[in-house]
């Protein structure tokens, strides 16, 4: 590649890509011909910026949008540090293309973190170039030249040259190796508040999902798979599926069977009369086998604590202490992005055209790549805007699944799974079981030790050995076990927080209604410890920023000081992903006796915000989220199979459920950003679980809450 | 199979279709009309919703032997470009998260504002039961609310 950078051929072929092979039907979308614009590219300097002729400036957005909003914040990014105004740029969402566009992955809370300084690159070298370009043209000096709002500006002359005018010339440029970027006080667009990219498609139903995805010849496959973990196929008889109208072929793929035809209704009918046998091939397993298995690990310490500071031993059995012992309990839980597993998938011979939704687009090329035995090369990926993530699709089945489907028919297919094939086939967010022993040495009414115990199903970690609190109390020990496991579990929105966050948080609530102690001012005591008399090594947050978000939401709720009847507040906070979040949760005892959540104050501390907007959003959705699984939602497995088949039995909150405000504030920081997507997530259910002691005095430790159910 | 007449967003419209076919893939796959999402296919998370004769139904629970006359309406035809009141305040109030649920969540806000110009908050608790895994509610309802405020009812 030149330094000239992305050609004009790579774009055309970059759009024919991004348009995904979506047959537009009779809405036809205004602009949904990317390659119109495209095809007169004259300068583009990286992959992530080109302009044409007219000076439309196109910004490419990399990473998978799952509604964590980065087809939105990114190219605000390169928009800044490019100096063009946010109204007026086009942005497309970027095929795979690892090699142009690096790492392009939505899990982590990790799309901004890792590209906030790339992306300023990126935008700052074809600013620079395009005032390369004037400063030769004019024959001024570049450092009388700036840009405002896509044009370079001749200082002293005040001549004023448009990006469009200035491409042509800038093409012919080498790309410089440093360039400048803009001083963060004359930021225009990072911080502002900008209204998610795609609103408009998002609010008109235009198909921008990959369950949209129509081609010429194209069958629709609804899968029959096993049904318990344990189980695999061993016959099927598909003489009742052949004769269903519509049904076009049945075809085995590994260890499922799918019914391939002319519309979804046809594929389902098809698939709900197909005979399949279904043989044990393992251990079938139940959450209550899980749950004995948990309280008997948790019975012992393990061999290797995750940290083990002072003597928990000496503390636990000293008589002069008061000991609390508590046990919480987790549940599993379903993604249930709101968009079911779909996937599109064209194989012909050795090559493969993909489309659909995937957080994790490289992995998964990759894996088909494996599974159908071709080269990564001979894959095309399209990605488009997905209905949720939330951890579901790092997991690749979906598009191996289509692309097996399609290499076995002959013919491209749109793989769905109905809502049921989605609950029953998830990598579940693993269940889990904390015991916690507490000692409180009644003459400086302080903590005096910590024992942390978790159990987890597979081989993730059940707690946060150095998050908070560790370090603020002398005698501290963290110990983790895992519950084998055929039950497939994987990565859920803020993975191990969602769950150890509940529980940590609830049982330090516990230790300072013991102790008599205000709940936030009982945290504040202990991050002063664990700033200036750390016990052990250094914990894995920083106690300055920790407090920050105390602070602000005590400061933003009224903590402690509110008068408003039946209204009682519980506070929890949480560090993941770099990011400090703090919630007070307001609970409203209702006339009828119930309890509601009528308000939530979050604090923040997430570094620079980029999108004011979508920050937002990103927070408020996490607490709505958190208190909905925390509220309704659990998985639970009889004999392998999952017991919660569509969304009567696995509960989502509704409206009547939601928080009447949600209230969300940033710390302000000039430090560089921090994940946003998860970490609003954990602190909401111990927030809600505090506020409801509060209410009630009843500790309830165990999600999903029961407090409404009696 | 049989062939039905169906009048679609003001568009009279043929299609042959089992006749226990879901509206909600009448609408998916037969007339491309995808902006209509499924989610459950029983009822429950009103991804499908669109309006029959006006009011909020749960496409994926009509099948389409049964609509004979009504009036369908699906996000697509709202409105010319996005210009309703609701589509407006959801635009104003940025509510899209992953943006999945929303046509059906419009179409119920819509319903609800024909029926109630002036909802209060227990009538949108009451009202929108569609389920969002994004957790937009708040939005939602300042959303529902905005809308409420200009006016958006025409009757």
């Amino acid at each position: 590649m030149s330094d000239q950078g992305v050609s004009r051929r790579h774009f055309l072929k970059v759009s024919a890509i991004a348009g995904g092979g979506v047959m537009f039907g009779f809405h036809l979308l205004a602009d949904a011909n990317p390659a119109q614009h495209l095809a007169d590219t004259i300068f583009s300097p990286n992959a992530y910026v080109s302009i044409d002729a007219k000076g439309l400036v196109t910004l490419m957005s990399p990473n998978p949008e799952i509604g964590q909003g980065v087809k939105t914040s990114l190219p605000m990014i390169l928009a800044e540090e490019l100096d063009v105004q946010w109204d007026k740029v086009h942005v497309e969402m970027a095929p795979l293309d690892p090699g142009k566009f690096g790492a392009q992955v939505a899990g982590g809370s990790g799309a901004i973190r890792g590209r906030f300084m790339p992306i300023r690159n990126a935008g700052a070298t074809a600013r620079q170039m395009l005032i390369s370009a004037a400063a030769q043209q004019w024959n001024a000096s570049e450092s009388e030249c700036y840009t405002e709002d896509a044009f370079v500006i001749h200082k002293p002359s005040g001549k004023k040259l448009s990006y469009g005018e200035l491409a042509a010339k800038a093409a012919t440029l080498p790309v410089p190796s440093e360039v400048k970027l803009k001083d963060p006080k004359d930021f225009k667009i990072i911080g502002t508040r900008v209204h998610n990219i795609d609103n408009h498609k998002i609010i008109t139903g235009q198909p921008l999902y990959g369950i949209d995805t129509r081609r010429e010849g194209m069958l629709y496959a609804i899968v029959a798979r096993p049904p318990a973990f344990g189980k695999t196929l061993k016959s099927f008889d598909d003489t009742e599926t052949r004769k269903v109208n519509g049904v076009k072929n049945v075809v085995q793929a590994h260890n499922v069977v799918a019914v391939l035809a002319t519309s979804t209704w046809a594929a389902k009918k098809g698939r709900d009369v197909l005979k399949v046998e279904w043989q044990d091939a393992d251990k079938l397993e139940s959450t209550t086998d899980h749950d004995a298995s948990f309280a008997e690990l948790l019975s012992n310490k393990t061999d290797k604590p995750g940290r083990n500071d002072g003597d928990i031993e000496t503390a636990l059995t000293n008589k002069d202490y008061k000991i609390i012992e508590a046990t919480y309990e987790v549940p599993a839980l379903s993604h249930a992005n709101m968009e079911p597993l779909n996937f599109f998938a064209d194989v012909r011979g050795d090559k493969a055209e993909l489309y659909g939704p995937t957080q994790v687009p490289a992995n998964l090329r990759g894996a088909v790549a494996k599974a159908l035995n071709i080269p990564q090369e001979n894959i095309t990926l399209g990605m488009p805007r997905q209905g949720g993530g939330f951890g579901r699709k790092l997991q690749t089945d979906n598009g191996v699944e289509a692309a097996l489907i399609s290499q076995a028919a002959k013919v491209p297919v749109q793989m769905l799974w109905m809502r049921e094939d989605d609950m029953q086939g998830d990598f579940y967010r693993p269940a889990s079981m904390f015991k916690y022993q507490a000692a409180i040495d009644p003459k400086t009414n302080e903590i005096a030790a910590w024992h942390f115990n978790g159990a987890v199903l597979a081989g993730g970690s059940a707690g946060k050995p150095d998050g908070f609190p560790a370090a603020s109390i002398t005698n501290y020990r963290a110990d983790n076990h895992n519950l084998r496991t055929n039950i497939q579990t994987g990565p859920w929105r803020a993975p191990t927080s969602n769950s150890v966050a509940f529980a940590d948080e609830s049982f330090l609530d516990e230790l300072a209604h013991q102790m008599k102690k205000d709940p936030a001012a009982l945290r504040l005591e202990l991050i002063e410890k664990a700033k200036n008399q750390p016990a052990g090594k250094k914990p894995g947050y920083d106690s300055e920023k920790y407090k920050s978000v105390i602070d602000l939401v005590t400061q933003i709720s009224g903590w402690g000081k509110t008068k408003k009847p039946n209204v009682y507040q519980g506070i929890a906070a949480h560090f993941s992903f770099n990011t400090y979040a703090a919630h007070v949760a307001e609970v409203t005892k209702l006339k009828n006796g119930k309890l509601r959540v009528t308000k939530v104050y979050s604090a923040i501390n997430c570094g620079r915000v980029i999108n004011q907007s979508g920050a937002e959003t990103q927070v408020e959705g996490a607490i709505i989220d958190g208190l909905s699984h925390a509220l309704f939602s659990k998985v639970t497995f009889d004999k392998g199979a999952v017991e919660q088949k569509n969304f009567n039995t696995y509960k989502f909150l509704r409206m009547k459920d939601a928080p009447i405000e949600v209230i969300v504030k940033f710390v302000p920081s000039d430090d560089a950003p921090t994940g946003l997507g998860e970490p609003g997530l954990p602190p909401i259910a111990p927030a809600i679980g505090n506020a409801v002691f509060a209410a009630t005095g009843i500790r309830y430790r165990k999600l999903p809450f029961e407090f409404n159910k009696a | 199979m049989a062939t039905y007449k169906l009048s679609v967003n003001n568009q009279l419209l043929t299609v042959d279709a089992d006749p226990d076919t879901p509206m909600l893939w009448v609408l998916r796959d037969h007339l491309n009309l995808v902006g209509t999402k499924f989610g459950c296919g029983i009822a429950q998370c009103g991804a499908c919703t669109i309006h029959f004769n006006g009011f909020a139904v749960r496409s994926c629970q009509l099948p389409v032997s049964e609509v004979k006359d009504s009036k369908i309406v699906t996000i697509e035809g709202l409105s010319k470009d996005g210009t309703h009141p609701v589509q407006k305040a959801w635009s104003e109030m940025d509510v899209p998260q992953c943006g999945y649920c929303q046509s059906g969540q419009i179409m119920a806000a819509s319903a609800l504002l024909k029926q109630n110009p002036h909802p209060t908050d227990d009538d949108i608790d009451l009202a929108m039961n569609n389920i969002c895994r994004c957790g937009t509610h708040y939005r939602i309802r300042k959303a529902i609310h905005l809308a409420a405020k200009k006016g958006a009812v025409t009757k």
